[in-house]
C-alpha cells in the first residue's frame, strides 16, 4: 500500500516540472507509505512514490522500470492474484527479476496491453509511463478502494492518491470548493466520481482506465457491475449450492488477503456478522495467532463490545480494544477532515482514524475488514425499506402494508402517535414513483439535501440550477432498467455511498492516515461476480437481509451475532462538539467571520443551528438532520481552512531512495556535449 | 393581516429549523415534504406549542393534519386555545 503522485505533459514543448515539485507532491502524502520514497523524471512525465512495504519488501522498490527502461510504473495497492498471473506470464516466455506484484503489472501491460486490468483481482490505483508510445496509463480498481485524483492545469495533467499532493505541486493551481461537489455531498453524503469537491479536480472513476498520449485521451470502463437481466438469475443452483459456493469463494478471498503479505495481517471486528465472518475465515487461513481490533463507545447506543468480545473469545485472538470518547472525536476531527479531504455529515470516520493509529502502534500494517458485504449481499435497511415501500405502493391506501415498517424499525411501534404518523407521511411519499430509479434512496437523499437550506443565497442560486439526483440517474448504465429492483438499489448504493464514503472517508483515508492497509474480502472480484449473479431472493429473502451470508456464517460465527438485529456503525455526532470542554477550533470555525470567509453557509442560519444544538448539550432532542447539519458545517469549515485558505504545504522533507532522473541526465549530457563542442 | 399566534409559530419554525431564506417558507408549505421536520423535530414543535400556548396535545392530535404546516399549526392552536377574554 502506498501513495502515488506525478504529472504528464502531453506536448513536448511543455516545460517539464522540476524534481523539487515532484518531491513536494510525494512528501504531501508521505503518511501513505513511510518506508521508502522514489521518483522517476523525464521531459514528459514525473512519477513519484511513497511506499508501505508489504510484498517483496527487499526488491519491490518503485518507480519500477521494465528491462529496457522503456516503461515505468508507480502503483498503490495490491494485485492479489499476482502469483497466478506471474505463472501465466512465465509460461508465455516472460522472465522476472523480482517477486513483486509491481513487476507483474509491468509485464502484464507488455503482454496484454489495456486488457491487462480486467485480469487483476485487486485494489489498486496506478500510473504507468509507456515511453515507446509516449502514453501515460492511469487505472483504478473496480470499486474504487484506492483513490486517484486528477487536475489539468497549464498544459499538464497532475495526479495523486490524494488532492493534497496535487495542491503541493504548484501554488498556481486554483483552490476552491466546487458548487456541484457540495450539492452532491449534501445529498449523497459524498461526491460521485468523477466529481470532486474541489474545482478543477476530478477523480478517476472506479473500474476505469485512462490513456493519455499525443494522439489524445481515452477514458473507458474496463469493468462495470453486471446483474441478471429480466428477472432471470445467472446462478442456477439452489440456496444450499449458493451457500456452499459463497463460502468457498469467500474463504479463498480471505486466504489470499492473509497469505499474500510478507508482514502479519490482523482483522477489524465490529461486532456484526460481516467482520466476524471475515475474522473467522482469517483465523482459519493463518491457523495460528491472529490479532483483532475493535472500537468501543461509552454510550450504549453505539457500543457493540459484548459481540466483539464473544467473537474474539471464540477465535482466541489477540484482541485489542479502543475506547473512543466524544472528546476524542472532537480532538481529532480537524485531522480527520484533513485526511478525508471532503465535507463529512457524520463523525463515524473519526473513531476509525483512531483505530488505525492503534493498529499502527501495535506494529501492524495490514487489516481485513468486513466492508462491502452489505452492498454485495443486500444487508442494508435501505434495501428492506425499499421493498416494503414498493409493496405498499401497490396498495397506497392500505393501512396494513405500512405497518411492515415497524418490523424494520421496531422503535416505531413503541413511538408516540406523532412519530408513527410522521413516519407514515415520510416513508409514504412519492409512492407513485415506486418504479423509478432512486425511489428507495430518496428517503436518505432528501433529508441530506434539506441541509442545503443553510447554503448562502449565492450558492443556493448556483446549485438550484443543478439537479444532482437527476444527473446521477441520467448516467445509469443501459441495462439498469432490466435489473431487479434490489440490484438497482445495490448499484446506486455501491456507486454513491460505498465508493465515495465508506471506502474513502471511512476506509482508505482513515487507514492510510496511519499507514495501515485495509483489505476487503467481500470486494474480491470473484465474490462480487458471484454475489451479483445470485437471485435477489438469496440475498434479501422477504425481509431477511444477507440471507445466504447468514447460512455461510452458521457454525463459524456465534448464533447471537448471526441472529442479532443489524446495528449500523455510527459514532456520537453533534454531541461530540457541544460540551463546555469542546476544543477551541469549534468556536473558531463557527464564528460568523469564518463562515462568511468560507462562503458556503449563511452565518445567520448557522447561528440558529448552533444555538439550537447548544441548548441541548446532551444532544438528546436533536434530530438526524440537526446532527448531519452541524457535522457538515464544521467539516466544511475545516476543509476550507485547511485546503482553500491555507496554502502553506505542511510537509516534512523525506529521503528519496530510488531516483531515476532523466532530466538531470539530459542536463549532464547537454553540458558534456557543450564541453565537447568547445574543445 | 397576521395573527400573534401565526407570528410566533412562524418565528419558531424559522428559528428551530434554521431556515435562512424565510421568504421561501410559505405558511401552507408541508414541513414534512420540505424535509424540515422529522419525528424528533415534531417532538420539538409539540413541546413548543405546549409551553408557549399553555395547551396540552392529546396523543391522537399529534398528527400531520394538525402539525404539517404553519397554517395547520396556527389553526390547531386557535381551535385549542381558550377564547381570549373580551
Amino acid at each position: 500500500m502506498c501513495g502515488i503522485a506525478g504529472w504528464y505533459a502531453p506536448e513536448a514543448r511543455t516545460r517539464p516540472a522540476d524534481r523539487n515539485t515532484l518531491e513536494s507532491m510525494v512528501e504531501a502524502i508521505a503518511h501513505r507509505g513511510p518506508d521508502e520514497f522514489g521518483l522517476y523524471l523525464d521531459p514528459r512525465v514525473g512519477l513519484g512514490h511513497a511506499r508501505l512495504a508489504i510484498i517483496d519488501v527487499v526488491s519491490g522498490q518503485q518507480p519500477m522500470g521494465d528491462d529496457r527502461g522503456a516503461s515505468w510504473l508507480v502503483f498503490n495497492g495490491e494485485i492479489f492474484n499476482y502469483v497466478e498471473l506471474r505463472e501465466e506470464l512465465i509460461a508465455a516466455g516472460h522472465r522476472f527479476r523480482t517477486g513483486s506484484d509491481t513487476e507483474v503489472i509491468l509485464q502484464a501491460w507488455e503482454a496484454w496491453g489495456d486488457r491487462a486490468f480486467e485480469r487483476f483481482n485487486g485494489q489498486f490505483a496506478l500510473a504507468l509511463w509507456d515511453s515507446a508510445n509516449e502514453a501515460l496509463v492511469l487505472a483504478r480498481d473496480r470499486l474504487g478502494v484506492r483513490p486517484l485524483y486528477l487536475c489539468e492545469h497549464e498544459g499538464r495533467l497532475w495526479f495523486g492518491s490524494e488532492v493534497k499532493a496535487i495542491f503541493a505541486a504548484d501554488p498556481s493551481i486554483p483552490r476552491a470548493l466546487d458548487p456541484t461537489g457540495l450539492a452532491e455531498t449534501f445529498t449523497f453524503w459524498s461526491t460521485v466520481a468523477p466529481q470532486s469537491v474541489f474545482q478543477g479536480v476530478t477523480e478517476l472513476e472506479p473500474g476505469h482506465l485512462r490513456i493519455l498520449s499525443p494522439a489524445g485521451t481515452i477514458d473507458r470502463a474496463y469493468w462495470t457491475p453486471r446483474y441478471p437481466e429480466g428477472g432471470a438469475a445467472t446462478f442456477e443452483g439452489s440456496l444450499e449450492d449458493a451457500s456452499r459456493e459463497v463460502r468457498a469463494t469467500l474463504t479463498d478471498a480471505v486466504r489470499l488477503r492473509m497469505v499474500r503479505a510478507d508482514v502479519p495481517v490482523g482483522s477489524y471486528l465490529s461486532g456484526g456478522l460481516d467482520s466476524s465472518l471475515v475474522a473467522a475465515l482469517g483465523r482459519e487461513a493463518v491457523g495460528s495467532a491472529f490479532a483483532t481490533f475493535s472500537i468501543r463507545f461509552e454510550d450504549a447506543e453505539f457500543d457493540e463490545t459484548p459481540f466483539q468480545r464473544a467473537m474474539a473469545e471464540r477465535l482466541g485472538t489477540d484482541h485489542h480494544e479502543l475506547m473512543v470518547r466524544t472528546s476524542d472525536i472532537a480532538a481529532v476531527f480537524p485531522r480527520v477532515v484533513a485526511h478525508a479531504e471532503r465535507p463529512l455529515l457524520r463523525t463515524a470516520p473519526a473513531p476509525l482514524f483512531l483505530l488505525s493509529a492503534a493498529v499502527h502502534e501495535a506494529g501492524f500494517k495490514v487489516v481485513l475488514t468486513g466492508e462491502g458485504a452489505d452492498e454485495m449481499f443486500g444487508g442494508y435497511d435501505l434495501f428492506r425499506e425499499g421493498r416494503v415501500r414498493r409493496f405498499w405502493a401497490r396498495q397506497p391506501d392500505s393501512a396494513v402494508r405500512p405497518r411492515l415498517l415497524d418490523r424494520l424499525y421496531p422503535y416505531l411501534a413503541r413511538s408516540p402517535v406523532a412519530s408513527q404518523a410522521m413516519a407514515r407521511e415520510f416513508f409514504g411519499r412519492d409512492l407513485a414513483a415506486a418504479d423509478r430509479p432512486g425511489f428507495a434512496h430518496q428517503t436518505r437523499w432528501r433529508p441530506a439535501a434539506a441541509i442545503q437550506r443553510l447554503f448562502t443565497p449565492d450558492l443556493r442560486a448556483q446549485v438550484g440550477a443543478l439537479d444532482v439526483v437527476d444527473r446521477l440517474l441520467c448516467s445509469l448504465p443501459v441495462p439498469f432498467s432490466r435489473w431487479s429492483t434490489l440490484a438497482q438499489d445495490q448499484y446506486l448504493e455501491i456507486r454513491t455511498l460505498m465508493s465515495g464514503y465508506l471506502l474513502s472517508s471511512q476506509g482508505d483515508r482513515m487507514l492510510m492516515a496511519h499507514s495501515v492497509e485495509g483489505r476487503f474480502p467481500y470486494l474480491d472480484t470473484r465474490v462480487v461476480e458471484l454475489a451479483n449473479s445470485l437471485p435477489p431472493s438469496y440475498k434479501l429473502f422477504g425481509l431477511d437481509e444477507k440471507h445466504v451470508l447468514k447460512r455461510v456464517a452458521a457454525g463459524l460465527v456465534p448464533d447471537e451475532i448471526i441472529g442479532r438485529t443489524k446495528q449500523p456503525y455510527r459514532a456520537p455526532d453533534a454531541v461530540s462538539f457541544l460540551g463546555d470542554d469542546a476544543p477551541d477550533w469549534v468556536a473558531h470555525v463557527l464564528d460568523p467571520d469564518s463562515i462568511r470567509d468560507a462562503g458556503v453557509f449563511d452565518p445567520v442560519g448557522v447561528d440558529r443551528l448552533w444555538r439550537k444544538c447548544r441548548a441541548d448539550a446532551r444532544g438528546a432532542g436533536l434530530s438526524n438532520g440537526d446532527n448531519m447539519a452541524l457535522v457538515g458545517v464544521l467539516s466544511t469549515g475545516l476543509l476550507h481552512e485547511q485546503f482553500v485558505r491555507d496554502d502553506r504545504p505542511s510537509t516534512q522533507p523525506v529521503h528519496f531512495l530510488t531516483v531515476v532522473d532523466r532530466l538531470r541526465d539530459e542536463r549532464r549530457d547537454g553540458v558534456t556535449a557543450r564541453i565537447r563542442q568547445s574543445q | 393581516m397576521t395573527s400573534a399566534v401565526e407570528d410566533k409559530v412562524r418565528e419558531f419554525v424559522i428559528d428551530y429549523f434554521y431556515v435562512t431564506d424565510a421568504r421561501s417558507l410559505t405558511n401552507d408549505q408541508s414541513l414534512i415534504d420540505s424535509d424540515l421536520v422529522d419525528s424528533t423535530g415534531m417532538m420539538g414543535i409539540i413541546l413548543f406549542l405546549e409551553t408557549e400556548f399553555g395547551i396540552t396535545m392529546a396523543d391522537d392530535e399529534t398528527t400531520p393534519d394538525n402539525l404539517d404546516s404553519i397554517d395547520r399549526i396556527v389553526a390547531y392552536v386557535e381551535r385549542k386555545r381558550p377564547s381570549p377574554p373580551g
